[in-house]
């Protein structure tokens, strides 16, 4: 005898609309003049953002395990989560309406006259606005998926599209069309890791649900070696998305080839997305055996945390060294995940928070500093920047202190939370590690800023574009949140606490 | 406790009208005077309403707060940014949005000719703002907030005129003794919170009955030496004269009649620390005792008008602080001294810009003399100023001062019969510099050398503060002690236990006739010697005394040997240490990370194939590493 399914479509329409939206989009780019596409596309995608961000505060304070008949769990965490995902993607929104930076026509050949006659045309790529709702869409669902098939739905979901979106660089068409197919096999090939990994989990539990999983590890499971070995293959998947080492080698590679707006977003959501899923999992389903994790966990943080400060160092491309630096930050919130408590939730949420914004705000900045052949990425050539537009020299100054973790940003605040957290629960390695890779961080930080202020400009080519009013909007209101959440963090630390309840 | 909500106001109006005038510039310097004066006295106005709905109400319900929000909270350590208006503080907050309105009036006509005059509005908005956060604070570190402002207000007055590079080292001078005690206010606020887990009044006083002795004399020190810094108490009072850089305006209502004043308040305000800290309260007294005649000595050698006036405020803002350190009974006297003194000596440096505005800036008395009958209203009001400094009955001072000398000789024990000695023998030197100051500029021969144009009276709105401020001279003693008024109204602040000395060892009638007697004597000889023809260049024939007196008493010299020397060397040594040692240090890291940096970087070859490697070589090293700990 069939029950019906039941679906508690309340509680899943944040998702829902912005999937319609990303279909709808699809449709309308078939049927409706190119010519009024933009706007409309537009329109589509920041409507539904803000519709899906109306209903996340009607339901706030709900939770339920049995949303979509047990494959999707909406708890505080989630709400949250999905939340910063939705408020990241309109911000990024506005960056990357700014359609200058991508390819007229993607199907045309790199250097062909055809790309050559569609860029005097003045076409504009409008996909890409359905392939960003997408990629919304799976982001959110990855935060609330309670089985590992969804799980992995939702990881192709947001991955397809990032992968897409990578390679429409306007100019560079080659590199952005390298990331793009670089990011996709080796994305592929972590997805292989990542299924292989759920078939261990299945076949011990006989379940994909994590809360079948979860009962099978506590209940005698724990030391078996196929758990251990589909934590690992499933971590793999995870850890690739947050782009930990040694899973990161995609990342500068991709930061650096994929428009700058796009790589913002991917930068800043799809960490909040990936760390949404990966707490989920330890916290969840695999804290009753921490003790067989956690070591293999600190070292993966520690690493990760000494590589991408060492390496960011070397780094004489902006947008590169903004990959490291997103490297390292991967390292600082998988000791969030180590804490496995309360408060290493709420500073983790917190992180992803104000660390997406003010990643927004940098690679926004970074789209603005141009010469005759686009965005000038090389460090260089920024020298003496800050006596050309103090006010854009400044603000990416105090971005780049709050990445440091520099009292009043508040990256500070955030590190904080995240090593005491840590430190409560006794990993006092990695914390050192954690602080002493900080103390690193901050000497490539904070030359970029000698650079910009002190030193002498070598040539006059570099001008700053005039940010249009949706830039302005993005740049500004995430600069200010970096400042605002420094000077007062308890405005969202009040939140990130009383959000920061995973249920199974 | 009750609540008000326009506690705010009285800070926030001037704070405003400060960030408006600094931020419109140039734009408003027609008006921008205007504005300033009129917030100044919207303060005084709400204060004035506060403080009858204050006296309206029962003795147990008079004092008021206002939560504004809550300021920190890390952990177990939580400050609430609160204002607490109660009898002490509204005496303050009266004082300085009163005087301080009559000083902005004063400032319209005195500032005329400058050029910035709105800056200077600005500034002086500032620092009624920071003041009255300093007074209306309910912690130590919301005090200290207003602490460090009006430490900035000063410092940006001093070198108002920093065009000139002698007053703006003035400034930086006065700014850096103002950091030594900065420094002991910060250390006390921390000591408070690792002793008693809070910095409120209210939390300290709860905690101080049953805290350890030692840390109560820390912590007692630590305040004296925080209001050492601000009230020019010796050994940090070497600021104040040179402070007299500043536009006299500023010289009398921070430099005379308020901030300096704060050292004075901070004391009074930790009754509760003191009362329990013997040692501390007897360095109180001393240090109070020290600089009263410090400042009297002082004050005798100076022929720069403003700076004998200045080493007169010290001398006695020196009664005030010993008078703190006399315990329950001398708080009330040392605020009632406090209140007086704002207005004579207020109304004197007022008295004393009149005199400089009608003499093209010249401050040397020695190029004064006979001024009187040019400008007689200076003169009048300067005069009731003079009476009451020295203490001449009924005029303010004489009861205020009076009242610290009895209490001092009423002390227990024979510091009692020391200090009210010393303020005895410090009464009949202020009468004598006071009177030579008196004498030197408005009587005997005229020594200004410019005959052409004579003296002439300060306008209207120069003159008007200085005569409101000369009947607060005549009169507020006289209202302050008239049924004990005033020390009713501070007891349950300053002394809620209502103590009293046991023994009076002295009648008032008998100290009252041996302080005037001081003062007569001090007037005397002021007379015998400056009645007669007063040279117009100092003479260098002079006792050894007068050279050291005419030279602070080497106090320059002696901070330049003992701290200014050393610590420069030791300062060299550091930088030394920093550059070699330390700078080496992050230079090495610096050059290992990058080499580091590059090593590593050859990982990223840009193939996909080596990518996928490294991963499978990361899995490897996963699944040996959890065998290893499973194993």
């Amino acid at each position: 005898m069939l029950t019906t399914p039941s679906f508690e479509y309340l509680l899943l329409s944040p998702m829902l609309i912005i999937l319609a939206a990303a279909v709808i989009g699809v449709l309308a780019e078939a049927f409706l003049d190119r010519n009024h596409l933009p706007v409309i596309q537009l329109f589509i995608s920041v409507g539904a953002i803000l519709l899906a961000l109306i209903q996340i505060y009607r339901i706030k304070s709900s939770s339920s395990t049995s949303a979509a008949i047990g494959s999707v769990v909406i708890d505080k965490a989630t709400i949250y989560l999905q939340g910063t995902i939705l408020i990241i993607g309109l911000l990024a929104l506005l960056l990357i309406s700014d359609q200058e930076q991508f390819v007229a026509q993607a199907s045309a050949i790199p250097g062909s006259r055809e790309e050559q006659e569609s860029t005097s045309k003045g076409s504009i790529q409008t996909e890409i606005y359905p392939l960003l709702s997408f990629a919304l869409a799976g982001m959110m669902l990855f935060t609330c998926a309670s089985d590992l098939i969804t799980l992995f739905v939702a990881l192709e979901v947001f991955s397809l599209p990032l992968y897409l979106l990578a390679g429409l660089s306007r100019r560079r068409r080659l590199l952005s069309q390298e990331a793009a197919l670089k990011y996709f096999l080796l994305g592929a090939y972590s997805s292989a890791f990542f299924l292989f990994g759920a078939a261990f989990l299945y076949g011990i539990s006989g379940s994909v649900y994590l809360v079948d999983i979860s009962s099978a590890v506590s209940g005698g499971y724990g030391n078996d070696v196929f758990v251990l070995i589909g934590l690992i293959f499933i971590s793999v998947g995870l850890l690739f998305k947050i782009s930990a080492v040694p899973f990161h080698a995609w990342t500068p590679d991709v930061y650096q080839g994929a428009p700058t707006s796009v790589t913002a977003f991917m930068a800043a959501a799809t960490k909040v997305a990936a760390f949404g899923a990966i707490l989920r999992i330890f916290y969840v389903v695999f804290s009753p055996i921490a003790n067989q994790w956690r070591p293999i966990i600190s070292v993966i943080a520690i690493i990760t945390m000494v590589f991408g400060s060492a390496v960011a160092i070397a780094q004489r491309d902006v947008k590169r060294m903004l990959a490291y630096s997103s490297i390292a930050h991967a390292g600082f919130i998988l000791t969030a995940v180590l804490a496995l408590n309360k408060s290493g939730l709420s500073a983790a949420l917190f992180y992803l928070t104000t660390y997406g914004l003010s990643t927004l705000a940098a690679f926004g900045i970074i789209t603005l500093i141009r010469d005759a052949t686009g965005e000038v990425t090389d460090l260089n050539k920024w020298a003496g920047l800050g006596k050309k537009s103090p006010l854009i020299a400044g603000s990416f100054a105090f971005l780049l202190l709050s990445f440091a973790g520099i009292p009043l940003t508040s990256g500070f605040i955030g590190k904080f939370a995240i090593f005491s957290a840590a430190y409560e629960t006794g990993n006092i390695a990695v914390v050192v590690f954690g602080v002493l890779s900080s103390a690193l961080a901050a000497f490539f930080y904070i030359r970029v800023i000698l650079l910009m202020f002190v030193a002498q400009s070598q040539n006059d080519s570099i001008s700053i574009a005039i940010p249009s009013v949706k830039s302005r909007i993005a740049i500004g209101a995430t600069t200010a949140a970096t400042v605002i959440l420094g000077l007062f963090p308890s405005l969202l630390l009040n939140i990130t606490q009383s959000f920061s309840i995973f249920i199974k | 406790m009750n609540t008000s909500n326009n506690l705010l106001y009285l800070i926030l109006i001037p704070l405003l009208s400060s960030a408006i005038l600094l931020l419109l510039g140039r734009k408003i310097d027609r008006y921008g005077h205007l504005i300033g004066t009129l917030a100044s006295a919207c303060s005084f106005v709400i204060a004035v309403v506060e403080f009858f709905a204050m006296k309206s109400r029962d003795v147990t319900q008079r004092a008021v707060t206002q939560k504004l929000f809550e300021w920190i909270s890390v952990g177990d350590f939580k400050v609430d940014a609160t204002l607490l208006l109660d009898q002490l503080s509204i005496c303050f907050v009266l004082l300085i949005t009163g005087v301080g309105t009559l000083i902005h009036i004063y400032s319209i006509a005195y500032m005329s000719h400058d050029r910035d005059r709105r800056r200077f509005f600005a500034y002086l908005n500032l620092f009624i703002a920071a003041m009255l956060l300093l007074v209306l604070g309910d912690s130590y570190l919301n005090l200290y907030v207003g602490w460090e402002g009006v430490g900035l207000a000063s410092y940006l007055l001093i070198g108002f005129w920093n065009q000139k590079p002698e007053y703006a080292t003035a400034a930086k001078k006065a700014f850096v003794a103002n950091r030594i005690g900065d420094f002991g206010l910060s250390i006390a606020v921390m000591l408070m919170f690792a002793n008693f887990g809070t910095v409120t009044f209210s939390g300290v006083a709860n905690h101080a009955e049953s805290a350890s002795r030692s840390a109560l004399t820390a912590i007692g020190l630590m305040l004296l030496l925080a209001a050492c810094g601000k009230s020019a108490q010796f050994p940090l009072q070497s600021w104040l004269g040179d402070a007299m850089a500043g536009p006299t305006p500023v010289s009398a209502l921070i430099h005379a009649a308020t901030m300096v004043t704060a050292g004075v308040y901070l004391i009074a305000r930790s009754n509760f620390i003191f009362d329990v800290a013997p040692t501390a309260q007897m360095m109180v007294m001393i240090i109070g005792a020290i600089t009263l005649l410090f400042g009297a000595i002082v004050g005798m050698a100076k022929d720069d008008i403003k700076k004998a006036l200045a080493a007169s405020t010290m001398s006695q803002i020196g009664y005030m602080i010993l008078a703190t350190g006399l315990g329950p009974v001398g708080y009330a006297f040392a605020i009632m001294h406090l209140l007086t003194h704002g207005f004579f000596k207020a109304g004197m440096f007022l008295g004393a810009g009149s005199v400089m505005h009608g003499m093209h800036d010249e401050v040397n008395m020695r190029k004064y003399g006979g001024i009187g009958k040019f400008m007689p209203l200076t003169f009048v009001t300067f005069g009731l100023g003079y009476l009451a400094i020295i203490g001449v009955p009924p005029f303010a001072g004489f009861y205020s001062k009076d009242k610290i000398i009895e209490t001092a000789l009423n002390h227990e024990g024979s510091a009692g019969l020391i200090f009210g000695s010393l303020a005895l023998i410090g009464a009949a030197i202020t009468a004598f510099y006071m009177s030579r100051v008196m004498l030197m500029t408005f009587f005997g021969n005229e020594r200004w050398t410019n005959r052409a144009d004579e003296p002439h009276e300060a306008p209207f709105l120069m003159a008007a503060p200085m005569v409101v401020l000369a009947l607060g001279s005549i009169c507020t003693g006289f209202l302050f002690t008239r049924g004990e008024s005033l020390v009713n109204w501070l007891r349950p602040v300053v002394n809620p236990a209502g103590e009293q000395h046991l023994v009076e060892h002295y009648s008032a009638t008998s100290i009252s006739i041996a302080a005037i007697t001081a003062v007569l004597i001090g007037v005397a000889f002021a007379a015998i010697k400056y009645l007669k023809q007063v040279p117009n260049i100092a003479p260098d024939n002079v006792s050894v005394f007068t050279k050291f007196a005419r030279k602070d008493l080497l106090q320059d010299e002696f901070n330049n040997a003992v701290l200014v020397k050393p610590g420069q060397s030791l300062v060299k040594t550091l930088l030394n240490f920093d550059y070699i040692v330390i700078d080496g240090l992050v230079r090495l890291v610096g050059a290992l990370s990058l080499d580091a940096g590059q090593t590593l970087r050859k990982l990223q070859t840009g193939y996909v194939r080596s990518y996928a490697l490294l991963m499978i070589l990361g899995v490897t090293a996963l699944i040996f590493t959890i065998w290893l700990v499973t194993l």
